[in-house]
Order: structure tokens, then C-alpha cells, then sequence
């Protein structure tokens, strides 16, 4: 048993991390698709939608043959619909709702004609907005993420100056670095960037990162406000024995090597046991499994009623071979000459519905063991709480407070995304930065 | 099993399915596969003037999904030679004699060419002839097909032609490219026609290419007016067939339907409104000459589940329910009912009611689902939310009477009953 890189050939590894959601092959079959929509009004699918995008007014212009209305219906309330067409998980939001849903037959596939639209625009470089001469405002935004791109792009059209300060040498945040292969490439993510901030206006500095290269102290002199996009950092540490043997990785930090190093970089064991069962518990157990681990067991400690992740991103891990251990609670991480061996597991019953509603796992006398040679944390995210304290921040447990002006503690700076709610998805995060673009406008407009 | 087989002032057709004359008629070839297939009958197609084609001919009007909604050509008469088509239809006579043979024809203004044209056909052993006034693009321009339909006149002196030497049955095809077809039809049975068949196809422009934009059928950079049909024109065509079974004197002879027939159901509609036989071609030219088998089981099942056993035992059953507005019961009253178990939420009867009626649906809010309810006291019962919801039976029209007797508009005047304050 070892941990070992570059398993797979060059083949193998494009056919495992091939687009997992193809779009459509061409004209005709997306608008047999659109041809479906019924148009409904007040629709579910919009409401569903974080960002509220007009979803029947979208695709009802792709059955026109008005795809450049269609992106540009998309991207006026989403700036990252392209990237949110191939990540977001719709069967709880816009498909999640679609009324055909009720009548007991597929939903409109909602994103893969999102994905039809978008892809059109980004390919052809359409441009669909046009910024507002320069007003000589000038805003900083850190974090060049959903929620700081979004925020920026929409202060860009408003001819506001933005200059964003990214401590990676991409955009894109999560959708760049967090999130499985097989749903973007680096290219994609990439490009979307480029398209976002091809409305002029937006200034990207890369390598600067906040409390090393830059302060907020600093930010606030030189800018008329500050928006905070910065995210949230590593896994939750699983406070058990064995956490620091050699094998136990945290499965934020595997994803963004799978995403930064490439596939043949990035080293797997043989037996990997990954813990949690949220979106990204799921985004490294078929990873691993694709990148040629021969066993994976998703070690969860409630049951799948409770789980954080949608009942099609399961059974991706179920299609990929993963296997589920539920109500199973990890005790201990054992070791041979520093280096992961064992698992050892406690089985659990449900008890009382615990704070989030969720009945809550109980200790049985029971326990077991799985033979492994790397244990993958994925039971949530922190917040970057040193970061936040440092820069003297009104927080919640390092989640940074903001009022209904998405304003912070400190004047002038405002803040959304998942630092502030504590890791959301990229949709939510793009509304948070429209609504703290809206916020600084108004605060903009108030104070010249 | 019932009997549906049709007898047409004598021309007999195992079934009362023709295929129009067009395309699919203009040929021994086309016309033995159509009988082969099963079809009752045939118009050939029509026989005339020595003609050339040009190409493109067709073009089509697409709906979301459905291609050929609407069809529309600008494909003169036959251009084969007209000895050929005579020894082909002789032909086909004697290889499927139980089948109707009917040929269109289309002879230039003048009686000794009727006359000629006549002889010939009958020659053929055809057993009746179909005297086109009715195609509206290229044939009218030179004074034929829909150019004799316009005109009363002109087509009373055609057919008194045609009859004073035809000795087998004469249906004359009426064009739609009027005000009315009553006119043109009156004129014609006073002349002597046998039967009518009606509608031909509707001058129209289906679309024009936004690329190039030059219409559809483009020949080479340009277009002409093309003849309609298709599903689309069904609506037209029961209502010109409507006008025919109501006038005393149009209503003498028998009835040919046409018109975007496409189903059995069609057909049967057809037949209630007062046609004997149907005929067919788009539906035909879409789908192939296999569309009959479904024609007459459609048909045949129809017939027995209602208890008819002939087809004259419902050909015409409709005509009466066709009446003037102005007597219609308008103390007759139904309002909407949302069935709330069916009810997929989808907006669709709430928006087409607030903005294109009568705000008659109240919407309560809900995430992701509003709840729709009817305003019983706004509701006037038009019937539009019901048309557009998606869910079969999902909203009713449930009736409550405004009063119990009978009560049409004349008498509503007279008896200075109270109108609408709104």
C-alpha cells in the first residue's frame, strides 16, 4: 500500500476527468429542450435561483434563435452563468423546482441550455455590456472569486474603477481551485475571468494577498471602499489521534492540486478513506477514485437522509465505485512508521434533531476498522478567523459580520460570499457580490 | 366492425379517404403504392395546358417542435405529357377497380378544349372528373384555377361547358381566395355540377429567410405567392365547408372535404360538417401513404364506440349546431374551477387571464409555488385559462346558469335586460 503519483496514463486520465455534463451536440437538441419550457410565469426556477436569473425568458430566446438576448438574460443577473451552467447543483435549485417536475417528468434541463447560451457568448466574445464612462471612483475588491468578480463586474458597468487584489495566480476562486475536474477545466475557468473582466475598468493583481502583500488599513486609505470576497480556507480539523501522520490530507488542499499540479502531480493511496459526505466530500472520493485509487469509502456519521450533498452528486460517487459507510463516526487515525494505516470508526444511531434540524448521530459500543493508507478530511471549511481578527473584523467564529448594507465593522469596507456565511455555493457567492456592488453604490453615491 | 365505406353519387371507395390531387397523384407509380397502401380513392393530378415547373417549390412554417404546421407551394399542374397520364390513370382503372378515380382537370377558357379534355378522361374509364378553380399561384395569372373561382360568372359558364358533354359525376373544387365560397358554389350547382369539393389551397407567403431575405420557396432569388395548406388551414376550411352544408341551394349536392386532414379525427369532423368523402395530400406528403391504416382504424373505432354504423349515419350531424351569435343562449354561464391536486403552478392561466381577460385568478404567493384560484365572480367563462394550461383537465368550466330558460341576444334587446357596467 503507498500514496503514489502519475498512476494512469496521459489517455486515461482525460477519459476519467472528461466533461461529466456534455452540452448539447447542436442546435436542434437544445431546442428540442427549449421547445419544452412552458414559459411559466413567476417561475418556480427563478425563484429558485440565488442570483434570480429569468430562466423561461432564457431559454424562450433560444428557441427564437436569439442566443445573444439568451446570454446576455443569463449573465445580466449571473456574471459567472457559464461556469455556474456546468457546477451548480440545479437539481435543488432551478431543475430542483421546475413544475414538470409535478407532473412526474424530467425537469428542463436548465443548465445544459444555460451552458448553450454562455458558451456561445464566451466563444464568440460577445459583448453584451457596456460600462459607464469613468466616474474616478475607485474600489478594491479582495478575492478574485465568485463573489469578488461578481461584485466587481457589476461596479465596472456603473464606472466605478475596481482594482482586485488575488493572493493565487488565477481568478476564479473555488470554480478555479475547489471544485471536481470533470465538471471545468483550469481553461474554462480561465476564460471566464477573461470574459468577465474583458468589460473594462477591472484590474486584476495577482499574487497579493491580504494580512502578507496588502492590509486593509492600507486599502482603505488608498480606496473609496473595500468589498471582501475572500472565502473560507481549509477543511475542519477532525480532532481525533493520528491527524498528523503522514496520508492524512484535507480535501480542499487535494482538490486545488488536482486543479493547479495536474492529474499526474498529484499523489493517491491505494485504500482512501474520505470523511464528510458534503459536495466536496464527494468532489475528492471520485477524484481519488479517478485518479486510480483502488478503494474509497465515504465514511459519514449520519445517515443519507441527513446528507449535505444532493442525491445526484451521490450517486456520482455511487457510479464511480465509492463506497458509503454511514453512521460512522471516525475515532482514530492509526499508523505504521508515521504513516496512515488504519481508520478506526465508531458506529452511531440517530438521536434528537440537533440544532440544524438534522437528527443527530449518537455513540454506539460498536466500532470497527478499515485498512487505509490516506484519509481525506472533508467535514467543512473554516473560515480564515486569524485573517479576520488581525484585521480587526466584527466576526462569528471567523465568518465576518456584515449588516443588511453588507456593510462590516470597519467603515467603508464590505464583505460577502462564503467569508461571511461560511461556504455556500458559487451562485450564492455571485449574488453576494451584486448585492455588495448595489451596497457600495449606495454608499458611494451617499458619501460624494 | 362498422361499414365505412363511401358511395359518392355513385363513384364507390372502400373507405372515404382520397388522396387530393397533387403531387402524390400525378404519377401510375405514386397512385398504385397509394392503393396498395389501402387508400379509398385518388384525384389525379390535374390535367391541363401543357406546363413547365420551377424549383424550388415548397416551403413549410414550422412550430416549436412540429415542422410542417403549415405547407405552401407554387407547383403548377402536371408538366408531364398528358397522353402519358391518360394511359397511366387507364392503368391504374383496371389494376384497382374498386377504388374511386377521379381527375382533375384544368383546361384553358374555352369550350371546345373543355370538351376535348372531357372525351379524353372519359376515355380512361375515370369514374368523375374534378374541375380545379381553385389554385392560387402561376395557373391564375394566366386566367385558370382560382381565377375562375373568383368569379361566379366565369365559373357558371365553365361548368354549364363541362356539363353539356360529361357523362360520369363533376365535382367542382372551390377556392378559398374569397370572401366567400357560397357565391362561386351557388353559381356552379345552378350550372349543373354534381358535387363540390372544397378548399383549395390559401394564397399566402410563409416566411422570408433572415439571412438572405428573400421569402420561401426562394428560385433563385425570388418568390411568388404560393397555395397554403396543411393542418394550419384546417379552421378555414371547416368553416367554408360550414357555408356550403348551410345554403339551401349549395347544400343539394354532395361534399368532398379538404383542408389539412390529417387524422381520422380530422376526417370525422369533416364528415359531421357535411363532407362525404375527405381528401388528403400534405399529411400524405409528410408522412407517406402508410398514414391510411390509422385513418380508417381511427375512424372505424370512433364509429362503433358512438354506435354508427355507416358513415351517412353521422355525415352532416353538426351542421345544425352551427348557428348565428345572435342566437346563442346567453344565459348560459360557466366559470373556471383549478383543480388544486393537478395544479403544477405554472402561472400560465393566472398571466393569460390578468393581462389577455379578465383578472379572474387570484394568485397567492409562494416559494417556489404560487397557489391560482378563481375569482367565481369575475370569471366570465371564456375558456382561455383552460386552453392554456398544460395539465389535461386540470381546469374545468363548471356551469351556473344566469337564469334557466333560453335566452338569446334579440330578446335579451327587447326585453331591455341590463348590460355589463364594467
Amino acid at each position: 500500500m503507498a500514496i503514489v503519483n502519475n498512476r494512469l496514463t496521459a489517455e486515461e486520465y482525460a477519459a476519467q476527468f472528461r466533461d461529466i455534463h456534455p452540452p448539447f451536440e447542436n442546435r436542434e437538441a437544445a431546442l428540442v429542450e427549449a421547445n419544452r419550457c412552458l414559459f411559466c410565469y413567476d417561475a418556480p426556477c427563478i425563484k429558485s435561483c440565488p442570483t434570480g436569473i429569468n430562466v423561461p425568458k432564457f431559454i424562450k430566446q433560444i428557441a427564437t434563435d436569439n442566443v445573444k438576448g439568451s446570454a446576455h438574460t443569463i449573465l445580466s443577473a449571473n456574471i459567472m452563468g457559464a461556469g455556474c451552467s456546468k457546477v451548480c447543483p440545479v437539481e435543488k435549485l432551478c431543475e430542483g423546482s421546475c413544475v414538470y417536475n409535478l407532473l412526474h417528468e424530467p425537469p428542463i434541463p436548465i443548465a445544459r441550455l444555460q451552458r448553450y447560451a454562455t458558451e456561445k457568448a464566451l466563444s464568440a466574445q460577445w459583448k453584451l455590456f457596456e460600462r459607464k464612462p469613468s466616474t474616478g471612483k475607485r474600489v478594491a475588491v479582495i478575492g478574485a472569486g465568485p463573489a469578488g468578480l461578481s461584485c466587481a463586474h457589476v461596479l465596472s458597468r456603473e464606472g466605478i474603477d475596481v482594482t482586485i487584489f488575488e493572493k493565487e495566480n488565477k481568478g476564479g476562486g473555488l470554480m478555479t481551485y475547489g471544485i471536481a475536474a470533470y465538471k471545468v477545466t483550469p481553461e474554462f475557468c480561465e476564460a471566464e475571468v477573461n470574459y468577465i473582466s474583458s468589460l473594462g475598468g477591472i484590474e486584476i493583481r495577482y499574487n497579493q494577498e491580504l494580512g502578507k502583500d496588502i492590509t486593509l488599513s492600507e486599502l482603505q486609505q488608498q480606496y473609496d471602499a473595500v468589498f471582501l470576497g475572500i472565502g473560507v480556507g481549509l477543511a475542519r480539523p477532525l480532532n481525533i489521534p493520528g491527524e498528523a501522520l503522514e496520508g492524512v490530507v484535507d480535501a480542499i488542499r487535494f482538490i486545488y492540486d488536482i486543479r493547479s499540479k495536474g492529474y499526474p502531480a498529484v499523489a493517491v493511496g491505494d485504500k482512501v478513506a474520505v470523511i464528510g459526505l458534503g459536495m466536496t466530500a464527494i468532489d475528492a472520493a471520485t477524484q481519488a477514485k479517478r485518479l486510480g485509487a483502488s478503494e474509497v469509502t465515504i465514511v459519514y456519521r449520519r445517515t443519507q437522509d441527513e446528507m449535505p450533498c444532493t442525491a445526484a452528486e451521490l450517486d456520482i460517487a455511487k457510479l464511480d465505485g465509492c463506497q458509503l459507510r454511514f453512521l460512522s463516526a471516525p475515532q482514530a487515525i492509526q499508523g505504521d512508521n508515521g504513516k496512515v494505516s488504519r481508520l478506526l470508526c465508531r458506529v452511531m444511531q440517530l438521536g434528537e434533531a440537533d440544532a440544524s434540524g438534522r437528527r443527530s448521530p449518537v455513540e454506539t459500543e460498536e466500532t470497527f476498522t478499515l485498512e487505509v493508507d490516506m484519509v481525506i478530511k472533508a467535514t467543512g471549511q473554516t473560515p480564515f478567523e486569524m485573517l479576520v481578527q488581525k484585521e480587526q473584523l466584527q466576526h462569528r467564529q471567523g465568518k465576518i459580520s456584515i449588516n443588511e448594507r453588507c456593510a462590516t465593522s470597519l467603515h467603508g469596507v464590505f464583505a460577502g460570499g462564503d467569508c461571511v456565511n461560511g461556504g455556500k455555493e458559487v451562485v450564492d457567492a455571485v449574488q453576494a457580490g451584486k448585492d455588495g456592488a448595489q451596497a457600495i453604490l449606495a454608499y458611494l453615491s451617499a458619501s460624494s | 366492425m362498422a361499414d365505412i365505406s363511401a358511395n359518392f353519387l355513385g363513384i364507390k371507395s372502400p373507405n372515404p379517404f382520397w388522396l387530393a390531387s397533387a403531387p402524390p397523384t400525378d404519377k401510375k407509380i405514386n397512385v398504385l403504392r397509394a392503393f396498395e397502401a389501402g387508400w379509398g380513392g385518388v384525384v389525379w393530378k390535374t390535367l391541363g395546358t401543357q406546363v413547365k415547373n420551377v424549383s424550388s417549390r415548397y416551403s413549410a412554417i414550422d412550430y416549436n417542435n412540429t415542422r410542417v404546421m403549415g405547407f405552401n407551394n407554387i407547383e403548377l399542374i402536371s408538366d408531364r405529357p398528358l397522353e402519358l397520364n391518360l394511359r397511366e390513370i387507364s392503368e391504374c382503372v383496371r389494376l384497382f377497380p374498386d377504388r374511386a378515380m377521379v381527375v382533375s382537370l384544368m383546361a384553358d377558357n374555352d369550350r371546345d378544349n373543355w370538351h376535348e379534355m372531357i372525351a379524353k378522361v372519359e376515355d380512361t374509364g375515370a369514374h368523375g372528373i374534378e374541375l380545379n378553380f381553385g389554385c392560387p399561384h402561376g395557373m391564375n395569372e394566366r386566367g385558370m384555377g382560382s381565377a375562375v373561382g373568383q368569379d361566379p360568372e366565369i365559373a357558371r359558364m365553365v361548368v354549364e361547358w363541362v356539363m353539356e358533354k360529361a357523362t360520369i359525376p363533376v365535382i367542382t373544387k372551390l377556392t378559398p381566395n374569397v370572401h366567400s365560397v357560397v357565391p362561386t358554389g351557388k353559381a356552379v350547382v345552378q350550372a349543373g355540377t354534381n358535387a363540390l369539393s372544397l378548399i383549395n389551397t390559401i394564397q399566402s407567403v410563409t416566411g422570408i429567410d433572415l439571412d438572405t431575405l428573400v421569402p420561401n420557396p426562394n428560385v433563385a432569388g425570388q418568390s411568388a405567392f404560393g397555395g397554403y395548406c396543411g393542418p394550419a388551414v384546417k379552421p378555414i376550411a371547416l368553416k367554408m365547408l360550414t357555408t356550403i352544408s348551410q345554403d339551401p341551394v349549395t347544400s343539394r349536392v354532395p361534399v368532398s372535404g379538404i383542408g389539412g386532414i390529417s387524422t381520422w379525427k380530422d376526417a370525422a369532423e369533416f364528415m359531421l360538417l357535411g363532407a362525404t368523402t375527405v381528401q388528403v395530400c400534405t399529411a400524405a406528403m409528410k408522412h407517406g401513404f402508410r398514414i391510411i391504416e390509422d385513418l380508417c382504424e381511427g375512424l372505424n373505432n370512433w364509429m362503433d364506440e358512438k354506435g354508427f354504423a355507416t358513415i351517412y349515419d353521422f355525415i352532416g350531424r353538426s351542421v345544425h349546431t352551427i348557428t348565428k351569435w345572435e342566437e346563442l343562449d346567453i344565459n348560459y354561464h360557466i366559470i373556471a374551477r383549478i383543480n388544486q391536486d393537478k395544479c403544477i403552478h405554472c402561472g400560465l392561466c393566472y398571466i393569460a387571464c390578468e393581462d389577455g381577460s379578465h383578472q379572474a385568478i387570484n394568485l397567492a404567493y409562494g416559494k417556489p409555488y404560487n397557489t391560482y384560484t378563481v375569482k367565481n365572480a369575475e370569471c366570465v367563462g371564456c375558456n382561455l385559462c383552460k386552453l392554456v394550461c398544460p395539465v389535461d383537465d386540470c381546469i374545468s368550466m363548471e356551469e351556473h346558469r344566469k337564469g334557466a330558460a333560453y335566452l338569446n341576444w334579440q330578446e335579451y334587446q327587447k326585453r331591455g335586460l341590463p348590460l355589463n357596467d364594467h
